[in-house]
């Protein structure tokens, strides 16, 4: 696992003149599970969409000693990288197994790629089994739970044995039984993988965050344990002081288009 | 369901109780329907059809055959392929070419009749030349359209155009090739098209045999390519390609090339519409500008999403079956079908994207869902 871990540098997002993410630094390392934290427009995702090659950045991304900015999507993808997205986007109109299988599939070759599917492969079963979604895998997607939606979306990426991990508000939106259920599935899956959780409910990353770093008009304020960053003074003037305690619907999800 | 069981030993031997009898039914429905198409195409209709219907039959299966290529490239790949003309003339150049050709030899001349009466010079252009090799014209029916489908569908799909402006492109090309043709009267036959093809292979083509001859290979063909389309359909390929229609931005988060899947499906579309051209000229006698300009285009997706695009089957019988109303109507009012065509078009797309395929899912959704426990969060 050395070398693994995720080296941000002096990252840099401009739209339009405006800096959305602006000299960022990070070191993650491999088998962390990091929160990043912010209020709203903080950068956090726009940070996740430079590393992942969907907005152009300057600076550099190195993960597993490969530089990724520069790279195309699907490039920084087969490098091992997954990611989810603030809205849980899973293809509706497939069954879950579909999901799976075709977000295990991107090596495969042209001729297994013309022939039928037969049975559950190895890695399919396996996501299946650790996200929990065994029993609803001939269901199409597009019915599924909020919930079920995003354990799929972290399932699609386990498949494909991915080895860095960036999430988008999971948990946003869930009810506080799935909370726990997400945090646990993110316990088990960090440790063999580096896992990035951008998240808004504190009382979630108190539970299950191993480090924290914590981001505000695009540049970290902070950064360390759940209980050095929670007794930063910046953090408590931009962050915690204000929307503290937790309105378990919370309000992140509503903004966001 | 919750089948509780307190047994466990005994029903282990056993466990899914209400699996078997749908897969079984499932396993035979899609065989047993080939057969039965093929029985009806191949032995009912040339037994039960004059000749006259019978080659109007060719002619709709032609349309049909373009349609499983729209069923393949829009129906699950979502690729509004509003240009299928210029494949479906490319083809049916190619083929027609090679039968002027050979026509004018067995009367031992080297230019095609309309050559001798337009033409500037006495020689065959240097592009005809190739088209007196029949296999060349035979491969040139179907890789010359997948090639310029190939062609544009990489800068196309590279370039990430969609929706809207990839159907626009698509028409403007139509309408291009079209004009293009008519323009070059002297070395394509201009607005008249090429018209009054004698022989197919050393068959003479007003002999009634041999056009039942050709009314079998058009719907073996098509046969053949259903077949072809439905295992593309069930395959990973078929999924993935359900996926990017789905969300293409996903799709490319897990590591595929978008691009790469739309091309396939565009490129095997072309080439199916391609053979559906080359087919259509010894079933019909003509290929023209007219058959395959904007309008045409039009008409080759519009039986697809009649009958339901995204189903092999529905496309296919929405094509058939929407051919047959044009002719009906066409000969008495002309002027109508043009818009009877567009206002299908818009209905059948606005109202039941799913086509009269969704129909049947829809009913049979609502008789199974007597048990409000299937309806989920949407
Ligand atoms: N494509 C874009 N064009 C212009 N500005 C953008 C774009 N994407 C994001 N921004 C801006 O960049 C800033 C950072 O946005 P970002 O989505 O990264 O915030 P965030 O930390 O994820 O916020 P939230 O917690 O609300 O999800 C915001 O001010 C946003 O308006
Ligand atoms: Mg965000």
């Amino acid at each position: 696992m050395s070398g693994e871990g995720l080296t941000v540098r002096d990252l840099r997002v401009t739209f339009d003149g405006f800096t959305a993410v602006d000299g960022v630094d990070l070191d993650i390392l491999p088998g962390d599970l990091r929160f990043l934290i912010g209020p709203n427009g903080a950068g956090k995702t726009t940070l996740v969409d430079a590393v992942t090659g969907l907005v152009r950045a300057g600076g550099s991304v190195r993960f597993g000693g490969e530089e990724l900015l520069g790279r195309p999507v699907h490039r920084v993808a087969r490098l091992g990288i997954g990611r989810t997205f603030q809205t849980a986007t899973v293809f509706e109109e497939l069954t879950v197994l579909q999901n799976l299988d075709i977000a295990a599939g991107a090596g495969r070759g042209p001729l297994t790629m013309l022939r039928r599917r037969k049975g559950v492969p190895e890695e399919v079963a396996r996501a299946l089994e650790t996200t929990g979604l065994t029993d609803l895998r001939d269901r199409p997607a597009g019915v599924l739970a909020h919930g079920q939606k995003q354990w799929l979306e972290i399932g699609m990426l386990l498949v494909k044995d991915v080895r860095l991990l960036l999430l988008d508000e999971p948990v946003a939106g869930m009810s506080h039984d799935e909370r726990e259920a997400t945090g646990e599935l993110l316990r088990r899956i960090s440790g063999d993988r580096t896992v990035v959780v951008i998240e808004h409910d504190m009382d979630f990353m108190r539970s299950f965050a191993r480090s924290v770093s914590v981001l505000h008009a695009g540049k970290v304020l902070s950064e360390g344990s759940v209980t050095e960053v929670q007794a930063d003074a910046r953090v408590q003037e931009v962050y915690l002081g204000r929307a503290s305690e937790p309105e378990p619907a919370a309000v992140p999800v509503a903004e966001e288009a | 369901m919750t089948t509780t069981t307190p047994l466990a030993g005994k029903t282990a031997t056993k466990p899914p109780v209400t699996e078997p009898p749908a897969p079984f039914l499932e396993r035979f429905r899609v065989p047993g329907a080939f057969l039965l198409g093929a029985l009806l195409l191949l032995g009912i209709a040339p037994l039960v059809l004059s000749d006259f219907r019978l080659s109007l039959l060719a002619k709709y299966l032609c349309y049909a055959i373009v349609a499983v290529g729209v069923s393949l490239a829009w129906g699950r790949g979502g690729l509004l392929v509003l240009g299928q003309g210029v494949f479906f003339g490319l083809g049916g150049y190619a083929m027609a070419m090679h039968l002027k050709l050979a026509d004018a030899a067995v009367t031992g001349q080297t230019l095609p009749d309309f050559m001798q009466l337009y033409g500037t010079g006495d020689a065959l252009p240097w592009w005809w030349k190739p088209f007196a090799d029949p296999v060349f014209a035979l491969a040139a029916t179907v890789l010359l359209p997948m090639a310029v489908a190939a062609l544009l569908g990489f800068f196309v799909f590279r370039r990430r155009v969609k929706g809207a402006y990839f159907a626009i492109l698509s028409q403007a090309l139509a309408a291009a090739f079209a004009i293009w043709l008519v323009g070059q009267q002297a070395n394509t036959g201009g607005t008249n098209g090429l018209t009054d093809i004698q022989g197919f292979f050393g068959y003479a083509l007003d002999d009634p045999v041999n056009q039942r001859m050709v009314y079998v290979v058009v719907a073996a063909v098509l046969l053949v390519l259903m077949a072809a389309a439905r295992q593309l359909f069930v395959s990973r390929y078929g999924e993935l390609l359900v996926a990017v229609r789905d969300s293409e931005e996903r799709v490319r988060f897990l590591g595929y090339d978008p691009a790469n899947v739309k091309l396939v499906a565009y490129v095997v579309a072309a080439g199916m519409a391609g053979l559906a051209g080359a087919l259509f000229v010894p079933a019909v006698g003509i290929i023209s500008p007219a058959l395959i300009g904007v309008v045409p285009s039009i008409g080759f997706v519009i039986g697809a999403a009649v009958g339901g695009r995204a189903s092999l089957l529905g496309a296919v019988l929405g094509a058939i079956a929407v051919a047959w109303t044009q002719s009906t109507l066409s000969d008495a009012y002309p002027a109508a079908w043009t818009y009877l065509q567009g206002l299908l078009f818009v209905v059948a797309v606005g109202f039941l994207p799913g086509g009269l395929a969704s129909l049947v899912t829809v009913l049979r959704r609502k008789r199974r869902t007597h048990n409000p426990a299937t309806e989920g969060a949407a």
